[in-house]
């Protein structure tokens, strides 16, 4: 409380051109940061710029009007002037302001000109938007992967008791934590191709300065090239739907060492995944452990829109509990929806493996009451894939 | 149309000051009568105001601290929506309407609108439209909640049952509103007294006439993107829909195209007023009275060049990034001009602070910042960091609350006495005033910050490091929006009674509309008074 109060204080002054040196404002989130680019702190400078230049008008102006309504009362027997125009005063400040901001767009003009260069990257990485996750794809390496909001449900529906004020219950990174952050290497100029599986989201980094909008259909550059290896968090900027608010972005910049060491392991994984993929073809798992890993895949991937309850946010997310794919339409049918997606529903089959497939509707169909006793086997996904 | 009807339009011509009117219920819906129609849409835009202020309540408490604590995201998303359409389309330019009805003919000296008949349907049609908006709330599958900017694909295939709805309420918005510009310009442009030409009407009917002039150009573009929303969601076109050869991005070209003249037909009728208020109580004539209009004829210009810079993170190329910055900093020299005629008009007045002064000189100091921040948001590298974050949503509550609806308030007390033959409560006036100001800027303020430290917009809920700020700032709120009842007090007490009003309450006011008795007898000017 105590805090806030203090922040809105000492910003209001700051604000109104307060004396403080511009190196106090970064540490206090009063203002934007200046992040990790060279272009962030370009575009910090000209933010500062333009919020001097304002200042200064401000005073003046204001100073002005303040004057005014100080000396020029009636109450103190001011008696009006009948002076109402004067071409010389109006072409003055016609002039001015123009001359102001000639000298506000030199800079930014430059500054504009150098973020759009996207030539000559190092590495290039493919972000998808989708409702609401983002995809990454490392073009030339065989590497891509979703990333997900990984803060727990239970922290933000307030299911450990409301927020106390200090968020007791809730993480540090709280709504800007992922299961698996993007990683990029530092001081190499990492390019990005942007574009969106199905409505308009915006991909946006704060300390890189970087906030392009990811078009369905249609593919935005922007590029970015880190100086100090960290994490840094962001979030999606273009209202996309329910979850708009819940899909973070993370980015792990490391040096080109840690880098390489990275990719390699990335490599390891996704050889590992692919044997335990056909591995999983040949054996059957069991019922409770279909509907355990059933049960986390659920609630990672599908209880945002169908709701842990199953009975999902009708008309717009329909109910799985009792409904006629989960309990009365064969089993095919049901793995094939999940597999391709319908209507807003995204296809599952690019993200998910074989046996959390299998898993997946294997909850459905037994979870919440709807006892069809069916299992659904890695095996029988695959046989609904290539048809 | 009855004999009955008939009957009465000619009595009304002919009986100049003594004639009857219907009373009740029929005296509202069949009105011809500009400052009945001219009440109807100011209490309209109240009870709108104060429907999406409601709103606006659910969404600050929501945001009052981290967590999901009220609402579901999906119809926070609803509440944003609906907020920014009731607003925009219920609140401020219907209030606006309702100021022109009433006072561009008492101005220019002209008997009533130049076409009555238009003005009563354009009136009537208003409420079935936000009726059909806010009864969504009520339908299985929600209100619209692709927020008010309504940007495809999120409004076409993946939008609620509701988008028709939506769509059809906005048409017949727009309806009124074309019907409304084109008796503004038509009365305008025939029905000015004798004498009084176009550089000598008052700053208030110029500026009305060009935001008539903006509305007529715009309305329709509105009306067509809504078309093809339509007809993407529910008849398979593809208009912005990138599979079947559209593009999502030429949505919001078109919905820009129409939404930046949309700003300023919000902001242009708010110059009027304070160009009227700020001379009356400074006892001084505006200062360069032609340089304003110019200035809000290149305003109204500029308004058409400038759309994209709400879109400079979709991708657009280089040249047009340029071309949008360098346009959109040009408006920042006529909007100067304007604050500094203001200043200028102030300067070596005799200053009292009446309340419509107070709300005056906050308009201009509020508006100022909000244009500050505009001028900062106008440059494209740092608009990258300030786009669809609190900053934005600072910057246009600034212009819109600080700047528009405190506008409507200077205007409404300063014509009050004329529209009620009562002086207002003076002191809860005040009150009013000092609570709306003080709360309005803990409310909006430290939005900056929040936009600045990265919390974007339309989020239900946030990260850790933007709580404090949020506490105040929907602390602010609520203290905001019980401050607008003390409004509704003054209006009711000043309608009901009060000390009798003068032809000429303010000494310094000029204009003709001060030349006839308080209250405004129901018919004034039917023999046009002599300009010279």
């Amino acid at each position: 409380m105590s805090r806030g109060n203090q922040n809105w204080l000492v910003g209001a002054w700051l604000f109104l051109g307060s004396m403080f040196s511009s190196s106090t404002w970064a540490d206090t989130q009063l203002n934007m940061t200046k992040g990790v680019t060279a272009v962030s702190r370009e575009v910090y400078d000209l933010h500062m710029l333009s919020l001097y230049i304002c200042t200064a008008i401000g005073v003046i102006v204001f100073g002005a009007m303040f004057w005014s309504m100080a000396f020029h009362r009636k109450s103190k027997g001011a008696k009006a002037a009948d002076f109402h125009e004067s071409t010389k005063v109006e072409i003055l400040w016609t002039a001015i302001p123009i001359v102001i901001l000639i000298a506000m767009a030199v800079p930014a003009t430059s500054t504009l000109i150098n973020m759009e260069n996207n030539d000559n990257s190092d590495v290039t990485i493919q972000i998808t938007g989708s409702q609401w996750k983002w995809h990454y794809k490392y073009f030339d390496e065989n590497i891509e992967y979703y990333s997900v909001l990984s803060t727990p449900r239970a922290q933000y529906e307030n299911q450990n008791g409301s927020f106390d004020g200090n968020g007791a219950h809730k993480g540090e990174n709280y709504l800007l934590e992922v299961d698996k952050p993007l990683v990029i290497p530092a001081n190499k100029k990492v390019r990005f191709l942007i574009t969106s599986d199905d409505v308009i989201h915006s991909w946006w980094v704060p300390a890189f300065a970087v906030k392009q909008d990811a078009n369905p259909g249609f593919i935005n550059e922007a590029w970015t090239n880190v100086d100090v290896p960290g994490t840094y968090r962001g979030q999606c900027a273009e209202l996309c739907g329910k979850d708009h608010g819940f899909m973070p972005i993370v980015v792990e910049v490391k040096s080109p060492e840690d880098y390489d060491v990275w990719l390699n392991e990335q490599y390891v994984l996704t050889a590992k995944a692919a044997d335990a993929e056909k591995a999983s073809l040949s054996t059957s798992m069991s019922k409770d452990e279909l509907m355990q890993l059933g049960e986390t895949t659920y609630m990672a991937h599908c209880s945002a829109c169908h709701q842990p309850t199953g009975l999902g946010l009708p008309p717009t997310f329909p109910a799985l509990k009792g409904s006629t794919v989960a309990t009365q339409e064969p089993v095919e049918q049901h793995i094939s929806l999940v597999l391709s997606g319908k209507g807003m529903m995204p296809p599952f089959g690019k993200q998910l493996s074989l046996n959390e497939i299998a898993a997946v509707v294997t909850y459905e169909r037994n979870a919440w009451g709807n006892e069809t006793g069916d299992l659904v086997q890695s095996s029988d996904v695959k046989a609904a894939s290539e048809e | 149309m009855t004999t009955d009807t008939i009957n009465e339009s000619l009595d009304d011509a002919h009986n100049d000051h003594h004639a009857h009117k219907m009373t009740g219920i029929k005296r509202w819906l069949y009105t011809t009568n500009h400052k009945d129609i001219g009440t109807l849409y100011l209490w309209f835009a109240f009870i709108m105001f104060l429907t999406g202020g409601a709103l606006a309540m659910v969404i600050r408490a929501e945001l009052f601290q981290p967590g999901l604590q009220i609402v579901e995201p999906d119809f926070f998303n609803q509440l944003t929506t609906v907020h920014g359409l009731i607003m925009v389309f219920g609140a401020i330019m219907p209030a606006f309407t309702g100021f022109a009805n009433w006072m561009i003919p008492m101005m220019i000296g002209a008997p009533d609108m130049a076409l009555p008949r238009m003005n009563n349907w354009s009136f009537w049609i208003l409420p079935f439209a936000f009726a059909i908006l806010l009864g969504t709330f009520f339908m299985e599958s929600g209100a619209p909640n692709f927020g008010w900017t309504f940007y495809a694909p999120l409004s076409t295939t993946y939008s609620n049952g509701s988008t028709a709805f939506f769509v059809f309420a906005v048409h017949i918005m727009g309806i009124s509103s074309i019907m409304g510009a084109i008796n503004i310009v038509v009365t305008i442009m025939n029905l000015r007294a004798p004498g009084m030409t176009y550089m000598k009407m008052p700053l208030f009917v110029w500026t009305f006439f060009i935001t008539a002039y903006l509305l007529i150009a715009v309305m329709p573009v509105l009306a067509g993107v809504v078309t093809m929303l339509l007809t993407d969601t529910y008849f398979g076109t593809s208009f912005f829909d990138a599979a079947g050869g559209g593009d999502p991005v030429m949505f919001q070209h078109i919905f820009w195209f129409f939404g930046h003249p949309e700003v300023y037909i919000m902001i242009l009728p708010a110059f009027g007023i304070v160009s009227t208020t700020i001379p009356a109580f400074s006892r001084k004539k505006l200062f360069g009275y032609s340089s304003m209009v110019y200035a809000t004829s290149s305003i109204a210009l500029l308004s058409f060049i400038v759309w994209a810079h709400h879109m400079f993170t979709t991708g657009m190329p280089l040249f047009g990034e340029l071309f949008f910055m360098y346009c959109t900093m040009l408006i920042a020299v006529p909007t100067g001009v304007k604050v500094f005629n203001w200043v200028a008009t102030m300067w070596r007045g005799s200053l009292t602070f009446e309340v419509p002064m107070l709300f005056s000189i906050a308009f201009v100091i509020l508006f100022t910042i909000g244009g500050f921040s505009g001028l900062m948001l106008a440059l494209t590298p740092v608009d990258f960091q300030y786009h669809d974050t609190y900053f934005v949503v600072a910057h246009f509550h600034y212009v819109l609350v600080t700047g528009s609806l405190f506008s409507i308030y200077a205007g409404a007390y300063f014509w009050l006495p004329k529209w009620t033959g009562h002086m207002f409560n003076e002191s809860l006036a005040k009150w009013h005033f000092w609570c709306s100001l003080i709360s309005v800027n803990l409310l909006f303020f430290p939005m900056h910050f929040l936009g600045l430290a990265g919390m974007p917009r339309r989020i239900p809920d946030y990260a850790l490091q933007f709580a404090d700020f949020n506490k105040w700032v929907s602390i602010g709120g609520f203290a905001f929006g019980l401050s607008q009842l003390i409004f509704l007090v003054v209006v009711i007490k000043c309608i009901k009674g009060g000390e009798k009003a003068p032809a000429k309450p303010w000494d310094g006011a000029e204009g003709l509309e001060w030349t006839v008795a308080s209250p405004a007898p129901y018919h004034t000017f039917s023999t046009p008074p002599k300009v010279d």
